[in-house]
């Protein structure tokens, strides 16, 4: 798949370059926008990324490589990302990604993100997602969930459509 | 009996109130901003003048203010630290990378008080003669970053951020930046690296304080969110009548994050040390207790990091005596106020102000291998004690709490701990994830001991029930 920068994109990109008086301090920031878009990031957006920064790939792809949040394969369409650490492990995270994981078919014991074969869901454990004191929480996507008990859980799947 | 005392969060649950510009001004917002920029400048007794900008650096001093992100250094202190004549711009930054397991303060003054926090951030900004910052934001926080934009974008439209300021020459621009799911952001040399579009390894200091070689080599300031949100208050209320608030040495408020085994987790708001750890955890304004029929176990006191506190542990804290002579007092652990200065004396910190509690329900090895998973996946990589010791400790408590224990584990793993932190690393990382492992060590190790002592019995017996009559026989028996 080549890499097609919208106008928008273009535009947006522009705009966070103009925000710092070093050009390479917007990787980061453009990283993200073209996820935004396109739902992770391909070696041709690396590519693109660097001239846009006048940087070599490498720079980029140093990042790219870095950042848990960053992807370099496609995503299931609802990315659900349930925190791992202590005060949600104590709230029942564990039963929690278990839950997920049995209900779409993927193993609990696995490292890393895991996607449904329909693509439809990415489950993945994270780490601390700041809201402790409404232990377990989770994401969807950018929507944020709090004290997620299992049939909470269903009812979030159920309105991914 | 402690309180909840609302500074910060006076007005953020407020029914009603919204993150938008109209309600923070029909709230008195930016009144403190107008008071700073209309300094005027101060006759010294000494023949000396004061401009406003430097009567702001001053009473921050005053103020005591202590940062809130987790070192409690000296917010004056710091400030005065910047290198004002190299002739090189002066850049703000604000750590809004809230990541330390535990802490959930900065959300909810990023959530619901947006305007509070660039208040805080212009005054800051003017105090110190900076033209450009930056709000760092972890990028779990989508939501947070949108918040922030849309405030920015109404700060804006009232001239408050901009060119000429309220019309006092005063120019200002403040954007957010985004971070992607690294906790070493939040060190402030690695959020500096990070900002600056490379990896986020931290730099080694000396050469490279913030202060004088910050971002992009030139001097920078970073600040937590809830530290920047308190420099409005010290300008509303004078450095002298905000260090009223709380306790000497400790002044101020502190929103504490109260996690874990509590009926009544959540964030409270108190003036620092007028409450003590027992009361933030069982008093029915705070915690409300733990869960019925359970006993307290372990309470870890400021963020993921700080050293773990066992209940019932006895400390000797400094106290003044009726006459002004300090003596030693011996104090329950619950009976320690919240603040920087008694937990420090405990040989732990309020570092993020963010409490775990834990009940004896908890399985304390499970509890720490789970920290160490966290520290495993977050360290760097830059410095070799950090990243191995941290992978090490980890994968050693993993086998410790999947049946693979051996006995001499608890002392492997004090081992590798003690050779992680104390200037072997570029950052505090290193002690990050050495002092929960030393500290649940010092503190549980009879319960590390016997779980690795059951899962070598319970291979032992396996193997000699599998290959009797055969020379297989790892395990001494007792």
């Amino acid at each position: 798949m080549s890499f097609q920068a919208t106008p928008q994109l273009e535009a947006e990109v522009n705009e966070l370059i103009s925000h710092y008086p070093v050009k390479r301090a917007a990787s980061l920031m453009v990283l993200h926008a073209i996820q935004e878009q396109f739902g992770w990031i391909s070696q041709e957006a690396v590519q693109w990324t660097a001239k846009k920064l006048d940087l070599q790939p490498i720079n980029v792809f140093e990042i790219l490589t870095f950042y848990p949040m960053l992807r370099q394969e496609p995503q299931g369409k609802y990315q659900i990302k349930v925190c791992r650490t202590l005060s949600c492990a104590l709230g029942g995270a564990y039963e929690l990604h278990h839950h997920f994981c049995a209900k779409l078919g993927l193993d609990a014991h696995k490292h890393g993100p895991q996607t449904t074969s329909d693509g439809k869901f990415t489950v993945e454990f994270v780490e601390c997602l700041a809201s402790c004191g409404t232990a377990p929480v989770m994401m969807v996507g950018e929507k944020f969930y709090e004290g997620v008990s299992h049939a909470k859980a269903d009812e979030i799947m159920g309105g991914c459509k | 009996m402690a309180q909840e005392y609302k500074l910060i969060l006076k007005h953020a649950d407020e029914p009603g109130y919204t993150p938008d510009m109209e309600c923070y001004l029909r709230h008195g917002g930016y009144q403190a901003l107008k008071k700073a920029l209309a300094l005027p400048v101060k006759d010294l007794p000494d023949g000396k003048k004061l401009s406003g900008p430097e009567q702001i650096r001053e009473d921050v001093k005053v103020s005591g203010l202590r940062g809130r992100g987790g070192a409690g250094f000296s917010c004056g202190l710091k400030w005065s630290f910047v290198d004002r004549k190299s002739g090189k711009p002066i850049y703000l930054i604000c750590n809004a990378d809230e990541s330390e397991p535990g802490t959930f303060k900065d959300r909810q003054i990023i959530h619901k008080d947006p305007h509070q926090l660039i208040e805080g951030m212009i005054i800051s900004c003017f105090a110190n003669d900076v033209k450009l910052a930056y709000i760092y934001i972890r990028g779990e926080m989508p939501e947070g970053a949108r918040i922030l934009n849309q405030a920015l974008k109404e700060a804006r439209a009232k001239n408050f951020l901009g060119k000429n300021i309220l019309g006092t020459g005063y120019d200002l621009e403040m954007h957010v930046h985004r971070g992607a799911g690294a906790y070493i952001c939040g060190e402030e040399t690695g959020l500096i690296e990070s900002l600056e579009g490379k990896r986020p390894y931290p730099r080694i200091k000396p050469p490279y304080f913030p202060a004088i070689l910050g971002l992009w080599m030139c001097p920078t300031i970073v600040n937590n969110v809830e530290t920047l949100c308190n420099v409005k208050h010290i300008v509303t209320l004078s450095g002298a009548e905000f260090a009223k608030l709380g306790t000497p040495n400790n002044t101020g408020t502190r929103i504490v994050s109260l996690s874990g085994q509590v009926k009544r987790p959540g964030y409270y708001e108190i003036e620092v040390g007028k409450a003590t750890l027992g009361e933030l955890i069982n008093d029915p304004k705070f915690g409300g207790g733990l869960r019925e029929g359970r006993r307290l176990k372990a309470i870890i006191p400021g963020g993921s990091s700080s050293k773990v506190l066992k209940a019932g542990e006895k400390f000797k804290l400094k106290k003044k005596d009726a006459e002004g002579k300090e003596i030693l007092v011996e104090t329950d652990v619950l009976d320690l106020p919240y603040d920087f200065d008694s937990l420090a004396q405990a040989g732990t910190m309020s570092g993020s102000s963010a409490i775990i509690v834990m009940d004896d329900s908890v399985d304390i090895v499970g509890a720490l291998a789970n920290l160490s998973e966290f520290y495993a996946h977050e360290s760097c990589g830059q410095c070799t004690p950090c990243r191995e010791g941290s992978l090490w400790m980890n994968r050693t408590l993993q086998r410790l709490t999947h049946g693979e224990g051996r006995r001499q584990d608890a002392d492997y793993l004090g081992k590798i701990a003690d050779n992680i932190p104390g200037g072997r690393t570029i950052c505090a990382f290193g002690e990050a994830c050495s002092w929960p492992v030393q500290s649940f060590l010092a503190k549980f190790k009879d319960e590390f001991v016997a779980k690795g002592a059951a899962d070598e019995a319970r291979r032992a017996q396996s193997i000699s029930g599998a290959a009797a009559g055969t020379s297989v026989a790892p395990v001494a028996p007792h």
